[in-house]
């Protein structure tokens, strides 16, 4: 049992049975429902066998099919970014969501859409808005948590709190002076929801969100040379402004297109990244391919969830991934604070 | 070419104090270089100076002739290491992870990665705690496996010579750990690297180093042979406190001892005294 569970904390036995975590979610998503499917119709569906049921494949692939990629990229995205961050900013609680970044990019898109900008209108307009709004934030609570030109963890999370209340406030304000149609999507900008975006709208974020949880995995032994100090990572010999510059664009990609195609969802890039620290250690070559499986499958099976639980009523998946992330975040503190790793 | 980590002519300046003022300074491959002076001569901030990682105001620092500024950082990590006065590190690596952080740099495998982060870690007596998370040794400890991670950084001879820079190595070490940390230098030195140190320690530096630079208020008050500098008079002027040299029976150096006025406490009688005559003058 010890000769397993060690050999489960290597790189590629771990992302193979991550790997097949996600796999099972995925199907898991396509079957489940009100209208539940057994595989062999998924897989029609999915036109790796014969439809016994063509009208079933069609809305297995236009109803179910979207949500569960949207569940894969945007775990995966949001749990990757969690992971940069963190190693980033040396601070093992930042989250896209806790530090004010997902909350900056909702804001942005709610402005636009406020101000007129539909999907119809002007394609592509919303996940730019929303990559602007990251942007913004993360370059305003960097700033913010500042000082002697080191970013200090608690800080930023003290940071974050007050950009969370403001950016809620302003989603809030902006829904309220809108139509109606705006003020229905409030709580699937405040609680994110994965049954909104079409295949269009994923189309047009998918590229650059799978490219930045790609490429972010190959920062991974400059990330791990980033948690000894930005100067000392310089002295071992990374370009750190560079490095820096890079890790941030690729992160707000990540987070911008995922806040665009399925609003604020939030503890997805703490809980994973930190479940896969306290399971293999921090080395970023084991923990970013692991945290992007490991985010895909727990976003995708979180909506699963979200909309089964309660049917024919739908859980926001933001409140199922909260639900889990609050309870993690207090046990996080807990331990940090008992193993003397605190901030 | 000249063979050496040199700076000329240093003035830096950070929110409008001069905190190194005309400082020149040579690191030779083959020697021990102590760096002396009190707290905020501006010692820690030569040393990050010389490092790359301040830019100076005025003058350059030159590594084998050529400006830092000029070198990919890769190519400067292979041939100088740093170790800053202060860790940071709070994730929870092994320590020989912590090590083969080191390596960044390099090209290799695991295997030889794994091979350098032993030796290094053996070479200060740290192969016991390999497996240890960082976070759970002693302050002492974490300083031991810093400086292993720095070793290893320019464990094995390139075909250009290697500088280590330290800050302190040797503030959280208990007395035994303190000599092996210089010893540990000094056999770096022998194998042809140069080797600066920040040091608090006087009897270290008289034993431990070749040469010697004294800081005060950020300029140069004394740069030599460590035996022409350390004298009594030197010794006051820099640290501002009375001073004796103490000479032990077999032994060729003295002892630095520091006599502050207005406090002496003898056995049984506490009194103030004046400061005890000089037994040796360098």
């Amino acid at each position: 049992m010890n000769a397993l569970a060690d050999r489960l904390r290597r790189p590629l036995p771990l992302c193979l049975l991550l790997g097949l975590l996600a796999l099972v979610a995925a199907l898991t998503g396509l079957r489940a429902g009100a209208l539940p499917v057994d595989l062999r119709d998924v897989f029609a569906s999915l036109g790796l066998a014969r439809a016994a049921d063509p009208a079933l494949a069609v809305a297995v692939r236009e109803l179910r099919l979207p949500r569960v990629v949207l569940g894969l990229l945007c775990g995966a995205a949001l749990a990757v970014s969690g992971a940069t961050l963190q190693g980033l900013f040396r601070n093992p609680l930042a989250d896209p969501g806790l530090i004010g970044v997902s909350a900056g990019a909702a804001l942005a898109a709610v402005v636009a859409i406020a101000l007129g900008v539909t999907h119809a209108a002007a394609p592509g307009l919303l996940p730019v808005a929303s990559f602007a709004g990251a942007a913004l934030t993360t370059w305003l609570v960097t700033r913010l948590s500042q000082s002697d030109g080191v970013v200090r963890p608690a800080q930023m999370l003290l940071v974050g709190l007050a950009v969370n209340a403001v950016t809620g406030a302003g989603i809030g304000l902006a829904a309220n002076l809108a139509s109606g149609e705006a003020l229905r999507t409030l709580t699937f900008w405040l609680y994110g929801s994965l049954g909104r975006a079409g295949w269009e709208e994923i189309a047009l974020a998918a590229g650059p969100m799978l490219f930045a949880v790609l490429w972010l995995p190959r920062r991974a032994r400059e990330l791990n040379a980033l948690l000894l100090g930005e100067a000392e990572a310089a002295h071992v010999g990374v370009n750190v402004e560079r490095l820096k510059r890079e890790l941030i664009l690729l992160t707000l990609l990540a987070v911008g297109g995922a806040v665009a195609l399925s609003g604020i969802i939030a503890f997805v890039g703490l809980i994973v990244p930190q479940s896969l620290r306290l399971w293999t250690g921090p080395d970023h070559r084991t923990l970013m391919p692991a945290s992007a499986l490991l985010g895909a499958a727990l976003l995708t099976a979180a909506d699963t969830a979200a909309r089964t639980v309660a049917a024919p009523l739908e859980l926001p998946v933001g409140v199922l991934t909260a639900l889990l992330g609050g309870p993690f975040f207090l046990f996080l503190l807990l331990r940090l604070r008992d193993r003397g790793e605190w901030l | 070419m000249a063979v050496s980590l040199a700076a000329a002519g240093l003035i830096y300046t950070a929110n409008g104090r001069r905190l190194i003022d005309e400082v020149s300074l040579e690191l030779r491959p083959g020697e021990v270089h102590a760096l002396l002076g009190r707290n905020g001569a501006g010692k820690s901030t030569l040393l990050r100076v010389l490092a790359g990682e301040l830019a100076p105001q005025a003058g350059t620092v030159r590594l084998e002739g050529r400006p830092l500024a000029d070198y990919p950082p890769r190519e400067l990590a292979r041939r100088r290491a740093v170790l800053p006065q202060q860790e940071t590190l709070r994730f929870g690596f092994t320590a020989e992870q912590v090590v083969a952080l080191g390596l960044y740099a390099h090209a290799g495998g695991p295997q030889r990665q794994r091979r350098i982060a032993r030796e290094a870690l053996a070479a200060l007596g740290l192969l016991a705690l390999a497996e240890r998370k960082y976070p759970s040794l002693s302050a002492g400890e974490r300083q031991r496996v810093q400086l292993a991670r720095v070793l290893a950084q320019v464990w094995e001879d390139t075909d250009h010579p290697r500088y280590l820079l330290l800050d302190e190595p040797t503030a959280a070490l208990d007395l035994a750990h303190q000599h092996g940390c210089l010893l540990e230098a000094r056999r770096f030195a022998a194998s042809g690297a140069g080797v600066l140190v920040a040091l608090h320690d006087l009897n270290l530096a008289l034993r431990y180093a070749d040469r010697v630079t004294a800081l005060i208020d950020g300029h140069v008050l004394a740069q030599g042979a460590v035996r022409d500098l350390l004298d009594r008079a030197t010794l006051e002027a820099l640290y501002g406190v009375p001073i004796a040299l103490l000479h032990a029976p077999g032994e060729a150096l003295p002892y630095v001892a520091a006599r502050p006025r207005g406090f002496r406490r003898d056995a049984g009688t506490p009194a103030a005294a004046p400061a005890p005559p000089d037994h040796g003058n360098g």
